[in-house]
């Protein structure tokens, strides 16, 4: 019995306790992510401009070329990042180019070797030191950056083992940023992909050599991305959507037509699903708000 | 003395780092320079634990309001210290397996690993993931067309949140895509003509201005006139 016996539905509604919100929201991520783990099944992905840049800056090299990726992000970000991560390392692998994997927030140090070990673990044709290597975290933000600009084994002495480098084949003849092929970051915000654009891949930093760069980013941070976009950027990878678009891209050159993709390489792409649902929850929970706000307006006008 | 002292030599050191920029010869000292900078964040580190512990020994010892977080903070603190500092449950390094303390800290199977994947990781993730419950209530609540303003905010909210998913592609697929006339009506465009034109547009010009006023401070900085980052002379 509502304690508010003569109040319209409307009013009531305005009051609703947010728990119900909450439930709502929670079964409109739920639902899809029972049904995508069920079914399988995936919404078809169009890459954007951005996206296929991305896509292409990676293509284009020619193999094992020496490919940088720096992951910038930690766990609380890796439902939004990881599949860019796995992505861009699942794309390296495919085209064989040489992974030097590093990163400038130490929570993610980890995230290097789970990435590495979930998508090259199992390849006999990568071998650590001569394929790939993780070259762990090193504190000192965009200090790291411009010293890999002009001194790059000054700021990665070892790898996060503790090997010298003078022991890793493959990091011979890397003395400076502008050494490798292209740059990739996966980042969370700071120090990310902006302070890479600022303090690491500028023409002024790399001798004149124009270090083509790829970021991914989180949804709140692509905006500060975009303007670099051409120019200074090759492509981004905005949020998941970013990803799942990227994610289409690399599935359709790695599988045959109707070859069942592996989950791991899908994982953007599944999260679609709860996403569509949670975007469409907000609109209709906007819409129902602002009926309840005109409704109350015009009754106040008329009273 | 001292505080005109600290100001000369922050002058110096951003005069050299400027010029180190436009002459050559003078990159040694810029590449010197970052070294000092990369030495003092790591021992940021150590003031950043040294502070957290000290802060939270206080609260704790004072019995304020939540100090039992406080206490919380402190002992998972030293756990994951002590366990990464003694690398416990570790494997050796299979080409030092006789060298203590040899193994890696974040080998899959460690107490460190385990306190990452276990702890730290699902904790973090959904702290951020609450997100999205707090979010969808505040869009109930406040999200109101008040104005002009308000009622455009609320058109380029839709057309993003829809815009960026699948069911925005759906709603207007009945807009024919290869004709460049009406193309851009579709949803998952106008999301990105959003994105590409009016937020870069308005990113573009706050960064520009953001530079412009770093350039400003940092001149101030450099001649002495902005004393601040030195702190009360009390």
């Amino acid at each position: 019995m509502s304690d508010r016996p003569n109040e319209s539905f409307l009013a009531r509604l305005d009051r609703i306790d947010r728990r119900w919100i909450f439930l709502m929201m929670a079964i409109a991520v739920a639902g899809p992510i029972i049904w995508v783990g069920v079914t399988g099944r995936t919404f078809p992905e169009t890459a954007t401009p951005a996206v296929q840049g991305a896509f292409d800056a990676i293509e284009r090299l020619p193999e094992g070329s020496k490919v940088l990726v720096s992951f910038d992000f930690d766990p609380a970000s890796a439902g939004e990042l990881q599949p860019m991560a796995t992505g861009f390392i699942h794309h390296c692998q495919l085209r064989k180019h040489r992974i030097y994997a590093m990163t400038l927030w130490a929570p993610g140090s980890p995230l290097i070797g789970a990435t590495l070990a979930d998508v090259i673990g199992n390849d006999p044709s990568y071998r650590y030191g001569e394929n790939f290597v993780d070259l762990g975290f090193q504190a000192g933000n965009e200090g790291v950056m411009k010293q890999v600009g002009v001194d790059f084994p000054k700021a990665f002495p070892n790898d996060s083992k503790g090997t010298p480098l003078a022991r890793i084949p493959m990091m011979q003849g890397i003395t400076r940023l502008s050494d490798f092929d292209i740059l990739i970051s996966v980042s969370a915000g700071y120090p990310g992909g902006k302070e890479w654009v600022q303090y690491g891949v500028s023409p002024t930093l790399t001798q004149g050599h124009r270090l083509p760069f790829v970021a991914g980013s989180t949804g709140v941070q692509t905006p500060q991305m975009i303007p670099y976009y051409p120019v200074q950027m090759s492509g981004i990878l905005g949020a998941i959507k970013g990803a799942a678009e990227y994610e289409s891209l690399v599935n359709a050159k790695a599988t045959a037509p109707g070859e069942t993709v592996p989950a791991k390489y899908q994982e953007a792409q599944r999260r679609m699903a709860p996403q569509l649902f949670g975007h469409s929850l907000m609109v209709g929970l906007i819409l129902v708000g602002n009926v309840i706000f005109f409704a109350g307006r015009r009754k106040g006008a008329a009273e | 003395m001292g505080r005109n002292a600290a100001a000369v030599l922050a002058s110096i050191v951003g005069l050299v780092m400027v010029l180190t920029a436009f002459a050559r010869p003078l990159e040694f000292l810029g590449t010197a320079v970052v070294d000092w900078f990369n030495v003092l964040a790591a021992i940021a580190f150590v003031l950043g634990g040294a502070n957290l512990l000290k802060m939270n020994l206080l609260k704790i010892s004072a019995r304020d309001a939540g100090w039992g977080y406080s206490a919380v903070t402190v002992c998972v603190f030293l756990v994951t210290i002590g366990v990464g500092l003694l690398k416990i449950g570790a494997h050796p390094d299979p080409l030092h397996p006789d060298v203590a303390l040899s193994g890696d800290k974040e080998a899959v199977g460690g107490a460190f690993w385990w306190l990452y994947e276990y702890a730290m990781s699902p904790i973090t993730s959904t702290l951020f993931a609450l997100l999205a419950f707090y979010v969808a209530s505040a869009a109930f609540r406040a999200f109101r067309a008040k104005n002009t303003a308000a009622i455009l905010l609320l058109g380029t909210a839709f057309i993003v949140l829809l815009g960026r998913v699948y069911v925005g592609v759906l709603l207007t697929s009945w807009i024919p895509a290869d004709n460049a006339w009406v193309s851009w009506l579709r949803l998952e465009n106008l999301s990105g003509i959003i994105m590409g034109v009016f937020n870069n547009a308005g990113t573009r010009a706050m960064m520009i201005g953001i530079a412009i006023g770093i350039a400003a401070t940092s001149l101030k900085i450099l001649v002495g006139l902005d004393r601040s980052y030195l702190g009360s002379s009390d």
